[in-house]
């Protein structure tokens, strides 16, 4: 029998709602313009460590963003296309994941009292309050 | 402005900057009176997604600049008529070239889309630049002025070479500031944010283009998104060696502000420019990791057989022109290969007027503006694989159109334009 454990992360809201899903996590910064597809809902470039993973209806949790000014409109883009992420976790506050955050309008936290990518792995169930700054991890049974 | 007294549009733009600037935990906003976005501009998929939402909601007219611009750029679910911009404004790289659009494979629906978003924005006060290098284009802003600046290699370029004062925003945000002149006031707006982090001490001769280039690689991939203060051996830096240090460096990593001691004016000396602080960490680059850099960039890239070669990204100055006429030296590009370069409509104008125009165009370059590959998703029909002397085209072009690229001096790439063979070797 497995038992699942839940783990709690305080935060701040970046932008508010409640979503929950699957967690995908990296300890690499998301590129934005020319490292993602946002059609498909997928990490591109070529030497991510997400290549080719879709982040489509997943929490994402990562360390921030990176690269071209274009993140905000290509996140903003999957949200038109139906293929963005359902939240946000994440590390280091740019202006480039705020907008994005703002434009792809999930519920997002960061500052947490836990560094997210220590406690959350891919797979997991994680349920983000934004106007709370909380993040519940339910552990994936492993 | 958030009452409305200033018009909708107006007011959805400060709704949209508010929600930002406390997603950003910023307290408050400064006044910017330079915005350099992309208003209004539309790619295909939007251009389509709202014709088809249009469609949907029975309104007769196309995806008019005023519905792209509520719903996209304003992120506004109700559409607003759009008033010109209250403050100087002006447009980024977008669309194809204005003449030899049909060179890049665009469709002529695509074009007229593209003039009429142009027409568009020029209605509504916005300057034409049509280049990532605004400021090799006529708008070179002051030491500490305040700007509202999309184009991750002009941010950083602003920032550090110029001393002025603005984070890396976005299509929104800049179309947002258009109308209103504000911009949170968050970052590399203040001066404790812009203070170096991080030492890299250079530690083998970085003089060249290519040599910058890869610098700039390596300082983004180890810094990520931090403030990089650069010292020791390196020469020559000037407005080319620096547009491509940063372009780089904003590629590998999102670096939107750097020092170079005794170079750039925020970093007179080490002290200066880390604000009386210790460096969070110190890297040395040496020949090992400059070694690690050219195989990183040339990662992609077997077959020597080169069809493409391209050049000006960030857009080529006037000085990148004369050195690629001086290097073909009447000599013809091989049939096997083509060579395109890109650069702004303002460079592209004095090229012209200096005969450099004609020089490239008989030895069978190609001179495009407002674009490049990785942008406009454009090659030369059958491209398997390129050649570039951008460490930030080859971090993007082959992710983007999954063709191998080859990295290079600008020298060795004239050189595969006239024989169709790469044959650079590690510096």
């Amino acid at each position: 029998m497995t038992v699942s454990t839940k783990i709690i992360l305080r935060g701040r809201r970046v932008c508010g709602g409640r979503a929950e899903g699957e967690a995908l996590v990296t300890r690499q910064t998301i590129p934005g313009w020319g490292g993602v597809d946002p059609v498909q809902g997928v990490i591109t470039e070529t030497q991510h460590e997400l290549r080719g993973v879709s982040f489509t209806d997943k929490v994402l949790v990562f360390r921030g963003a990176k690269g071209s000014s274009g993140w905000s409109a290509m996140y903003h883009t999957a949200r038109l296309a139906g293929t963005a992420p359902k939240a946000l976790v994440f590390n280091e506050m740019t202006t480039k994941v705020a907008l994005g955050a703002v434009v792809m309008r999930v519920p997002s936290i960061t500052d947490l009292d836990q560094n997210p990518l220590d406690v959350i792995e891919t797979g997991d169930w994680v349920i983000v309050d934004g106007d709370r700054g909380i993040v519940e991890v339910v552990k994936r049974a492993r | 402005m958030l009452d409305g007294r200033k018009g909708k549009a107006t007011q959805k733009a400060m709704e949209l900057l508010v929600r930002y600037a406390e997603a950003l935990g910023a307290e408050r906003f400064v006044d910017t009176r330079n915005v350099a976005g992309v208003p209004g501009s539309a790619n295909p998929f939007l251009q389509n997604y709202y014709t088809d939402k249009n469609a949907e909601a029975h309104v007769k007219a196309g995806p008019a600049f005023d519905a792209i611009f509520s719903h996209f750029d304003l992120d506004s679910d109700e559409l607003v008529e759009v008033p010109s911009s209250s403050v100087p404004t002006y447009h980024l790289q977008g669309g194809a070239d204005p003449t030899a659009w049909q060179t890049l494979g665009v469709k002529v629906e695509v074009f007229r889309n593209y003039q009429e978003r142009e027409a568009f924005a020029a209605a509504h006060d916005v300057g034409i630049l049509k280049t990532c290098t605004p400021y090799l284009a006529g708008n070179v802003p002051s030491r500490g002025e305040h700007l509202a600046w999309m184009e991750s290699s002009a941010v950083i370029y602003a920032n550090s070479v110029l001393g002025a004062r603005t984070n890396t925003e976005g299509r929104e945000s800049t179309s947002a500031a258009m109308l209103t002149g504000k911009i949170p006031d968050w970052g590399l707006h203040q001066t404790e944010h812009r203070y170096g982090t991080h030492r890299i001490d250079v530690d083998v001769d970085v003089c060249s283009v290519m040599d910058w280039g890869m610098l700039g690689y390596y300082v983004g991939d180890m810094v990520q998104e931090r403030i990089p203060v650069v010292a020791g051996r390196y020469s020559d830096a000037e407005i080319v060696r620096l547009k491509h240090f940063g372009a780089a460096a904003s590629s590998s990593g999102g670096v939107e502000m750097y020092h170079i001691v005794g170079v750039t004016p925020e970093a007179d000396t080490l002290e200066t420019a880390f604000g009386s602080r210790m460096p969070i960490e110190t890297f040395r680059y040496g020949k090992d990791e400059r070694r690690r850099v050219y195989d990183r960039l040339n990662a992609n890239a077997s077959d020597p057989a080169v069809d493409f070669v391209m050049l000006g990204c960030p857009h080529a100055a006037i000085e990148q022109l004369r050195e690629a006429a001086r290097l073909l030296g009447g000599k013809k590009v091989s049939e096997n290969c083509a060579l395109w370069i890109f650069t702004s409509r303002a460079v592209k104008t004095q090229a012209h007027d200096e005969g450099i125009l004609e020089a490239l165009a008989n030895a069978g370059a190609v001179l495009l503006t407002d674009t490049c590959s990785a942008f406009a998703q454009a090659l030369p029909p059958g491209t398997k694989v390129a050649a570039l002397d951008s460490a930030k085209q080859v971090h993007y072009l082959p992710a983007i159109l999954g063709i191998q690229a080859w990295f290079g001096s600008t020298s060795d790439c004239i050189n595969a334009a006239l024989t169709g063979r790469w044959t650079g070797e590690h510096p």
